[in-house]
């Protein structure tokens, strides 16, 4: 298993806000599962990377569908194993409330087993397709923008790309201490002048819809709180 | 070989093997010097993957690019070309389900189109139009178009089983079978053949058999379809597909490969599983054509954001960066 540095990004809280961007790469660990307890299996012994990956990956790669069921875990009980129960249990899972990626494996782990345990047939039926096992690589990089004020974040913050703000608002979660976002983490180096703001922007649910509908969002949030300061 | 990979019983000779081993140490002769100087080598499909052996001084990383679904292959032909394959530094594949047990990374990448390019640009509408003069189709009827090599995996057959069985609900509808023969596919002769006895006594079906750089021809003719079909039964990606839906088109697909990465039943079009589907799926699109517009309308959007080569580019990249730094999860540049 790989450790996961876990760091806020740098130049952050009480320098300028540095605007990064990065790509995620998706690489197969060549485990499959086409059972409930392959699956369990398969879990007990994977990269964290690749929880990562099938909680949150899923808003960086191509797919169609709204995210109904939102991480793939749940989508493949549903869409491949036809088990309506387990697919809702494990769509609840909200990532964002776990400590670490080992606690939010030992949460699937807990329902995989309880599931297991309800129905004799689950450890058993196939699956239509397997559970593909998928890890991936983020590579950050810096696109040589600066927010000195919170005024100029929110002006550049249009021209953010949606993989920018998979950075600073969904990778920021393994990043930092606190499971936060980069942006409340800056503004917060501000002496409370933008509590209210952090608490505003903290409060957001990443978990469904795509990253351009949160970019909307965010954008939203902040052109709303510096019109009613303005104000 | 490409037929093996995909899973039919396809038994290859010592002396071909031999015939591909010579080709591919020619080739080497011709190109060692770039390839062997080069930083990152990207080698498309089994055909040249063996001129990795015959690079012995290679100072770069080499990647096998694997744009085919080869997830049951037929297990003598992998086993040969596994032991060329191995050597390589990574592999890549169009979908997690394709990837192999091989000693090195195996990045998951879909394939893109270009939006600029002669299959894919816009046209102006009286070019899209001639092509209806040109192969004596009638402007005024639904128009279905398959784009394929005739090739087994595509299933040219199923296509026209699925046009008979609607026809008996639209009769004025006209199907196109437009492709050409791969030159390394010595099946594609037979199958043509079996498809033109197939079609023989229809006039609304027509078999166009085109030269491999009729791009902008191929375009005009996705253009002026009403639905685009592409019933493979075995697909690697279906790059087809993605041209068709650029277009705006909806699109019936075999449910299998990459094109369950594109099609979303009643968002970009539909997935079927036999001639009997895919008709049903016809009658449906042509009985609404509104819908027709809706899903085409989808389509084009879901390339824009996914499968366009500014991605890919992307993506190749990320990967040059990830072979070069190594296997840690986080890169960090700058």
């Amino acid at each position: 298993m790989t450790e996961t540095t876990v760091q806020p990004s740098p130049g952050m809280a009480h320098g300028d806000f540095v605007i990064k961007d990065c790509a995620l790469i998706a690489i197969a660990t060549g485990s499959r599962a086409m059972t409930l307890k392959e699956l369990r299996d398969g879990l007990r012994t994977i990269d964290e990377a690749s929880i990562f990956y099938h909680f949150w990956g899923g808003l960086l790669q191509p797919r169609f569908e709204e995210r109904e069921y939102n991480n793939d875990f749940a989508a493949w009980a549903w869409y491949h194993l036809h088990d309506a129960t387990l697919a809702e249990r494990m769509a609840v899972i909200d990532p964002i409330g776990f400590a670490s990626l080992e606690a939010l494996r030992g949460e699937l782990l807990d329902i995989i087993e309880e599931r297991l345990d309800e129905e004799e047939y689950l450890p058993w039926l196939q699956a239509t397709s397997p559970f593909e096992f998928i890890r991936s690589q983020i590579v950050v990089f810096d696109t040589h923008k600066r927010a000195t004020t919170s005024e100029e974040l929110v002006r550049l913050f249009p021209d953010i790309s949606a993989s920018s703000i998979f950075y600073h608002f969904i990778d920021a979660r393994r990043r930092l201490s606190h499971h936060g976002n980069d942006f409340s983490f800056w503004l917060a180096g501000f002496d409370g002048r933008y509590q209210e703001l952090c608490n505003r922007l903290n409060g957001i649910d990443p978990y469904f819809g795509s990253l351009t509908d949160l970019k909307s969002e965010l954008n939203g949030l902040f052109q709303e709180y510096f019109r009613e300061v303005m104000i | 070989m490409h037929n093996a990979l995909q899973g039919n019983h396809v038994r290859i000779s010592e002396k071909l093997l031999r015939a591909y081993e010579q080709v591919n140490r020619e080739n080497a002769e011709r190109l060692r010097a770039g390839l062997e100087d080069a930083d990152f080598v990207f080698i498309h499909d089994p055909q040249p993957a063996h001129l990795l052996q015959n690079c012995p001084k290679r100072r770069g990383k080499w990647i096998w690019r694997c744009h085919i679904d080869a997830s049951h292959p037929y297990r003598p032909v992998w086993k040969y070309l596994q032991q060329f394959v191995s050597g390589y530094d990574a592999s890549i594949f169009s979908l997690a389900g394709f990837a192999k047990s091989l000693p090195h990374p195996q990045y998951i990448i879909p394939p893109s189109i270009d939006p600029l390019s002669e299959k894919n640009m816009d046209l102006p509408g009286d070019e899209i139009d001639a092509v209806f003069g040109e192969f004596q189709l009638d402007p005024q009827r639904p128009l279905l178009l398959q784009v394929s090599r005739f090739d087994r995996f595509k299933d040219p057959l199923g296509v026209i089983q699925a046009f008979r069985i609607v026809k008996k609900f639209v009769p004025d509808q006209q199907l196109v079978l437009a492709g050409g023969g791969a030159t390394d596919d010595p099946e594609g002769e037979i199958v043509l053949r079996e498809v033109r006895e197939a079609a023989a006594e229809d006039p609304d079906i027509h078999i166009l058999l085109l030269p491999p750089d009729a791009h902008r021809k191929i375009n005009a003719l996705q253009r002026a379809a009403d639905i685009i079909l592409q019933k493979s039964i075995k697909e690697g990606f279906g790059l087809t597909v993605t041209e068709a839906m650029w277009k705006g088109k909806p699109v019936i697909g075999g449910d299998t490969g990459g094109i369950r990465l594109q099609v979303t039943n009643f968002n970009t079009g539909f997935r079927v599983s036999t001639p009997e589907g895919a008709a049903l799926r016809i009658r449906y699109l042509l009985r609404h054509p509104q819908k027709m517009i809706e899903i085409g309308g989808k389509a084009r959007e879901f390339v824009r954001d996914n499968f366009l080569l500014t991605r890919h580019l992307r993506e190749y990249l990320t990967l040059i960066l990830s072979l070069h730094y190594g296997a840690k999860d986080r890169i960090e540049l700058g």
